[in-house]
């Protein structure tokens, strides 16, 4: 398989840190969105990120990103210092996000849209392109062999040939997925990814998450469908007014009233007790 | 087909000198030629990474100047009583050196004005071209500024054993230009249709999502901001020793105008786009001579470009391919090879 699967992280999975979020803060003028931010994301596991609208889910995944600056902390990836690297930089890292917002490029076809996300994998250099060496057709031959396999893999294959903006709102955000996938992630930051997908496509998606699990990369899901994120999380830390409330295995989650109280409501306090 | 097409232009292109004899209109179609590649050239920053340089004229301008001041000589003296004296060089080094100093131009231009983009990139450009107009304008020791730098030498062609021969017909004019024109079209071809070109339309389609899979948007805006400006000087330089005089008449605003033009109404990031405006406005003038007073050709080229964009608004170029069902994977518009 062409998605780079760390070597050695098979199950049982060892809590060695991927990504270490460390004391970050984030203000917006007189606005504080994140006040102080501390989380681990290990290797291999599927953590999920929850809280409520505005609680600041969004701008830890533009930090994390390197989209924008924190006001203060440290953002490391196995071992590495995010730090005034810029995005596509901490991309090559491994480290690779899905946008809230839909994101594929509306114009271009399906097909195009993976070979795009494929550009790091390219192994032509500017001559062989401008000469048309055979490095830059074997090169093609191979990202275009590596797109046709993404497409399988979230399951957008028959719709290669289609323009993008085409697609419906599910499949361009699976779209979005191969996208992120094409650019060769060992950890996935997803935010929102089944927001405004219906059942069908949710569950598709879900099969999609738990092969990428089973392929051992990292994924941090931002979420607000609760049975997928309780039925996918190894861990879930909570969100509340720009800090963590809460952090813990899914039942335990399920089961904290600060957690209830701030996020979960009424009904999800009555499914606790249940 | 998609493949015998450009090849099929080539020779179309290539037998004109045959069979058309007129004067007139043989330079009508070097000229039309030249302002082509500028438009080419234009088209890889505006159709492929969407930014809109409305100084593009500085590069060709510049080119011009490089190329004929190369290959004249000049004698100027610099601040603190420095004598530069130049003495003349072949021609061709005049070209390679228009197409070197117009990329570094591009390059600068780029490296200043790519941090913002958009409307700042539009009037760094403007701005830009207006600086090196008047610098050729008052630069009178070096440029010869109004009076223009004239007697300019024509290309040379080396044949071996048999000496030079002086590149002053039009025919032989034309089929140079046709040649770097092929060039030229090759470069941005390869270019667009490879990752690098995949890279430049991401960044137009959807920036902060090319950034996200790892593409270095600004390295990339860069690059089509070199070659454009080196393939713009190239122009340029044909255009001095064609013409064989310049004065700063050629650093107008109009002519970038005529390029966006030929590139908008052509089909902007499409490779055949600007030679098609280029052939429809390049040859308006000629045509409309005929039977229109110069005041009313230019009421007929704008009319035909608002009736082109009006009606076709994605350009000619595109219209044609949707019409016939062609579309080419590789400049990302639609259809590709069956699914493996
Ligand atoms: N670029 C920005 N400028 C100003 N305020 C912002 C910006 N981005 C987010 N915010 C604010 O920060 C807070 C957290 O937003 P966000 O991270 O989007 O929340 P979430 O994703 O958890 O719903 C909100 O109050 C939001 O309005
Ligand atoms: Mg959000």
């Amino acid at each position: 398989m062409t998605i780079s699967t760390p070597a050695g992280l098979a199950a049982p999975k060892p809590r060695v840190p991927a990504l270490s979020v460390e004391h970050i803060a984030v203000h917006f003028g007189g606005l504080v969105a994140i006040s102080d931010l501390n989380f681990d994301v290990n290797e291999g596991e599927v953590l999920s990120l929850i809280g409520p609208n505005g609680a600041g889910k969004t701008t830890a995944f533009n930090i994390i990103t390197g989209f924008l600056k924190p006001t203060k902390g440290t953002v490391r990836y196995r071992g590495t210092s995010l730090n005034g690297l810029k995005p596509h930089e901490i991309t090559g890292l491994g480290l690779v996000r899905t946008f809230q917002r839909t994101s594929v490029f509306q114009t271009i076809s399906v097909f195009q849209n993976v070979m795009t996300g494929l550009h790091r994998r390219g192994r032509s250099s500017l001559w062989d392109t401008l000469l048309a060496l055979p490095q830059e057709r074997q090169s093609e031959k191979e990202l275009r062999d590596t797109a046709h396999e993404i497409l399988k893999l979230v399951g957008v294959e028959h719709r290669a040939a289609d323009i993008a903006g085409s697609l419906s709102y599910g499949d361009q955000r699976l779209l979005g997925v191969a996208l992120a996938l094409a650019a060769n992630p060992t950890m996935l930051l997803l935010d929102e990814p089944v927001s405004g997908m219906n059942a069908s496509e949710t569950a598709a998606f879900m099969r999609v998450l738990t092969k990428l699990r089973g392929m051992g990369v990292t994924i941090l899901l931002v979420e607000h469908d609760m049975p997928m994120v309780m039925g996918i999380s190894d861990r879930i830390v909570v969100m509340n007014y720009g800090r963590l409330i809460a952090d813990g295995p899914p039942a335990a989650i399920q089961g904290n009233p600060e957690v209830i109280q701030a996020y979960l409501g009424v009904g999800a306090k009555k499914r606790a007790r249940d | 087909m998609r493949r015998l097409l450009p090849l099929l232009a080539v020779l179309a292109f290539a037998s004109i000198p045959l069979w058309l004899k007129d004067p007139y209109l043989l330079n009508a179609c070097v000229t039309t030629g030249i302002f082509i590649i500028a438009a080419m050239s234009l088209n890889l920053l505006l159709g492929y990474t969407g930014q809109l340089s409305l100084g593009h004229v500085a590069f060709f301008g510049i080119g011009a100047y490089v190329s004929a001041l190369t290959s004249l000589g000049f004698d100027i003296e610099l601040f603190g009583g420095i004598r530069v004296v130049h003495e003349p060089w072949p021609v061709w080094i005049g070209f390679v050196l228009a197409v070197i100093i117009a990329g570094i131009c591009g390059y600068l231009v780029g490296k200043l004005s790519f941090r913002v983009r958009g409307a700042y990139f539009v009037i760094v450009t403007i701005s830009f071209a207006e600086v090196v107009r008047l610098v050729a304008l008052n630069w009178v020791e070096l440029t010869q500024g109004p009076l223009a730098l004239t007697s300019i030498p024509p290309f040379t062609l080396g044949l071996p054993g048999l000496g030079y021969l002086d590149l002053y017909g039009k025919a032989a004019n034309f089929y140079l230009v046709l040649a770097i024109g092929v060039v030229c079209y090759v470069i941005i071809s390869r270019l667009t249709r490879s990752r690098v070109g995949r890279a430049m339309v991401a960044l137009k389609e959807n920036e902060s999502l090319a950034v996200s899979v790892g593409i270095d948007v600004t390295r990339y805006l860069i690059l089509a901001a070199v070659t454009s400006a080196a393939i713009a000087g190239a122009a340029g330089s044909l255009y001095a020793h064609y013409l064989r005089i310049i004065d700063p008449d050629v650093f107008m605003f109009l002519y970038t105008v005529t390029m966006v033009i030929m590139v908008i109404t052509g089909g902007k990031g499409t490779l055949a786009g600007p030679i098609v405006g280029g052939l429809i406005f390049g040859f308006i003038p000629v045509v409309a001579r005929s039977f229109a007073s110069p005041e009313s050709q230019w009421i007929l080229y704008g009319a035909l470009m608002i009736l082109i964009v009006f009606v076709l608004p994605q350009g000619i170029v595109p219209a044609i391919e949707r019409w016939f069902g062609v579309v080419d994977e590789n400049e990302g518009r639609a259809k590709l090879e069956p699914a493996k």
